[in-house]
């Protein structure tokens, strides 16, 4: 990842689809390990592992988007919906039958991938705008749902309660030791979704993608295959909301709307659609930038305003200062962060003898 | 040296002697409150009006001292209305030593609440959360401090009951609601009122973003045509619900609204005070500017030569503000006198919440008693209602079927 290569010298396949390039990059990989396992956790405060805990939580969900959206080219505005299936899923089997996180989990990943196949359904006939359309359907069917049928969100207030996830008897109940519980399922996500997709049924995806009848003719099952992209991009969404739910103590109805479908999109947009590294990128960007830009603000307007001055100041140059960084990393690099950082990995490459 | 690192430089240096003014600021006696607020987010119309009245109240406390010698910094965070963000703001306000903070938001309230109990910290949340957590065994950290949804029902029955001539059998209410868990909430405490009292109910949902209701007033209107009509309606929807009501010509002075539908925005959206002429609004904190509060803030404004913000002529919104400042401070007090003059720790304050009792702020805040077991503190309300082009009190602060409400709330902490 941070390393540069002096030449290309793959011979083979398979030396071209390794994980690790060159065998400094599990060099890279320790190290990182080191950093988020050893030395973030002990030097670190609270404040700032509870924001990477929200980083790591949003990082599962924008990855599975981009399975979807990125690698299989199939549009979803329903993915907040998919985090609520799997939320009230673990929820109820926590509360009612009392279950452990590593049932919950796993179980409201795949009832979630089950929902999922059927929003997906759409997508056999329809593309584009249209299925973004029908996927919205499905997002505001699965609202009401919760909405209305007391079994699922447990009475009027649509909320339930669940007890933080413990393992042999300790509890993660500090942020600090969310940390380690949400760090763990973030990189799972990650490792699963960089093998995902140098598999055949990543390199599927990646031919619906580009041209489905071209797939097809090829002998890609496109029905099987984009049914297939839906189940694994939902079962990554429903483990997303078991992590909200687990990390909050609650599944709330109010957490999963139709915003939030949308700060994924832009998630991965930002990112880089297609890209393991792009979803990591857009997650931390969209998470961290507004708390960035408000510490910074206050500590800038503090030398002109009082804090209640301050304070519709900040909330309006924050909107604002948001919308206009995303425009400009766009403009910037239209294919996204993970796109710019490649481009300043090639530029280093041959640096200094660039021409 | 380049002039782009002399900047920085120079950047640096002022960083650092912020930071050195900060540690002598600290020196000082001060306390630390957490505000979240929404400017930004879909319930913005409240937050750009209730938080300025917030930090104007402990402004004016500074001005005079502070409390008990203690200087209150106030951290606000804008929240957007989303949950993630909350959590985030709550952990920086922990980080700051924060010892009490202001929830803002169904949903952020409901997904801080075990996390301020692991906390320690209290949050407030008037207007907010749930019901259930008036009851301060289940949710000791969890301060509504105002009358719940339920209490809101409670008061809206009993003020239907005295307009309607003191008896409410064979009569036909309307409850026109906002499709969420928060316009749901009320529903057993109508139901159980309209056995006991004898009334036909019928619910109305407004769907999500509330908009659009001329089939469910027209419904109302010229099917069910009921004697009286509760709204429970957010954002936009209550003035949309009251420009249809006036417009199928239904009398609005049999309309009760409860808290997040009866300000002066929703009101002169549907088209001015003139428009709404008896409009009737349930509210938790007083209404108007007639409270010395108020005029103190007015001047300590004109003390300082600047002019009166005009988030003040929203007076709803802003004395909701002042209303839940004024409690914080309460509770900071308290704690301090137990302590002697000490600084509290942040349950110290909790149970410095746990003591206000007898503290009207002029009748902006009822007489309400908040204990260790009613973190509601008793669920008084007062109605306002429009009357020659403002706001009048129609009816003092009262209790609607408390023991119904009290019933309900032992039943749900038995489900637990």
């Amino acid at each position: 990842m941070f390393h540069r290569e002096s030449g290309v010298f793959k011979t083979t396949y398979s030396a071209d689809m390794a994980l690790y390039p060159l065998p400094i990059a599990k060099w890279t990989v320790a190290v990182l390990a080191l950093i988020f396992v050893v030395i973030v956790p002990l030097t670190v405060h609270e404040y700032y592992l509870s924001i990477l805990n929200l980083i790591f939580i949003a990082i599962v969900g924008a990855l599975g988007l981009n399975i979807l959206v990125g690698y299989t080219g199939q549009i979803s505005i329903g993915h907040a919906a998919f985090m609520s299936v799997g939320a009230y899923t673990a929820a109820n089997l926590a509360v009612r039958l009392d279950l452990p996180f590593w049932i919950t989990l796993p179980a409201g990943g795949l009832m979630a991938a089950a929902i999922g196949v059927i929003v997906g359904m759409p997508s056999l006939r329809i593309k584009g705008l249209y299925l973004a359309i029908a996927t919205l359907a499905g997002q505001l069917i699965i609202e009401w749902t919760i909405n209305h049928v007391p079994a699922i969100s447990g009475g009027a207030q649509a909320s339930i309660q669940v007890d933080r996830p413990s393992l042999f008897g300790f509890s993660f109940n500090t942020q600090g030791s969310l940390y380690f519980f949400l760090l763990f399922f973030a990189v799972v996500a990650i490792v699963a979704t960089l093998n995902l997709v140098r598999s055949r049924i990543g390199r599927a995806f990646v031919a619906v993608r580009d041209q489905d009848i071209a797939a097809e003719i090829i002998g890609i099952d496109i029905y099987r295959y984009k049914l297939l992209a839906f189940a694994i991009s939902s079962f990554y969404a429903g483990v997303c909301g078991v992590l909200y739910t687990y990390y909050f103590g609650i599944a709330n109805y109010e957490q999963f709307q139709l915003i939030v479908s949308i700060d994924y999109l832009a998630m991965i947009i930002i990112g880089g659609l297609g890209s393991v590294l792009g979803s990591i990128l857009g997650a931390i960007f969209v998470t961290l930038l507004p708390i960035v830009i408000r510490i910074l603000m206050e500590n800038v307007g503090s030398l002109f305003f009082t804090t209640a001055e301050m304070a519709n100041v900040i909330s309006g140059l924050r909107l604002g200062a948001f919308g206009g960084l995303i425009i400009f990393f766009l403009i910037v690099e239209p294919e996204g962060l993970n796109r710019l950082w490649r481009n300043i990995r090639s530029y280093f490459r041959v640096w200094p003898f660039s021409y | 040296m380049t002039r782009f690192v002399r900047s920085w430089l120079g950047i640096a240096a002022a960083t650092a002697t912020l930071a050195v003014d900060g540690g002598q600021a600290f020196a000082q006696k001060e306390l630390v409150f957490g505000l979240q607020c929404d400017r930004t987010g879909v319930t913005a119309t409240v937050g750009v009006n209730l938080c300025p009245g917030y930090h104007d109240y402990i402004a004016l406390v500074n001005s005079k001292g502070g409390v008990e010698g203690f200087k209150i910094k106030v951290l606000e965070v804008d929240n957007e209305y989303k949950v993630p963000p909350a959590m985030e703001a709550h952990e920086r306000f922990k980080k700051e030593g924060a010892v009490l903070e202001g929830l803002f938001g169904t949903a952020s309230t409901m997904a801080l609440t075990k996390k301020l109990e692991e906390d320690k910290i209290l949050g407030t949340s008037p207007g907010f959360g749930t019901a259930a957590a008036a009851d301060g065994k289940r949710f000791p950290y969890t301060f509504p401090i105002a009358a719940s949804y339920w209490s809101q029902a409670g008061a809206a029955v009993a003020f239907a009951k005295e307009k309607l001539g003191g008896t409410l059998k064979s009569k036909k209410i309307a409850y026109l609601f906002f499709d969420n868990p928060a316009g749901k909430e009320p529903m057993p405490i109508f139901e159980e009122l309209a056995k006991s009292e004898g009334f036909e109910l019928r619910t109305f949902a407004v769907p999500a973003p509330g908009l659009e209701m001329g089939a469910q007033i027209l419904d109302i209107t010229s099917r069910f045509k009921p004697d009286f009509i509760i709204t429970h309606l957010f954002g936009r929807s209550p003035s949309v619900s009251i420009k249809e009501l006036k417009g199928k010509g239904y009398s609005l002075s049999k309309v009760v609204a409860f808290v997040w539908g009866s300000a002066e925005a929703d009101i002169i959206a549907a088209g001015g005070m003139g428009v709404a002429e008896g409009y009737n609004g349930i509210q938790f904190a007083g209404v108007g500017k007639d409270f010395q509060v108020i005029k103190d803030i007015e001047a300590m404004y004109k003390a300082q030569g600047k002019p009166v913000p005009k988030e003040m002529d929203s007076t709803v919104y802003y004395n909701r503000g002042v209303f839940m400042a004024a409690l914080h401070v309460e509770a900071a007090r308290n704690a301090i006198k137990a302590k002697n003059g000490a600084a509290p720790t942040s349950e110290e304050v909790k149970k410095g919440m746990e003591q206000v009792k007898g503290f009207t702020l002029g009748g902006l805040v009822p007489p309400m008693e908040i204990t260790p077991t009613d973190h509601e503190g008793g669920g008084w309300v007062q109605i306002w209602t429009v009357k020659g082009g403002k706001l009048v009190k129609s009816k003092d602060w009262f209790q609607g079927f408390r023991p119904v409400i009290l019933k309900h709330l032992e039943a749900e902490a038995k489900k637990s």
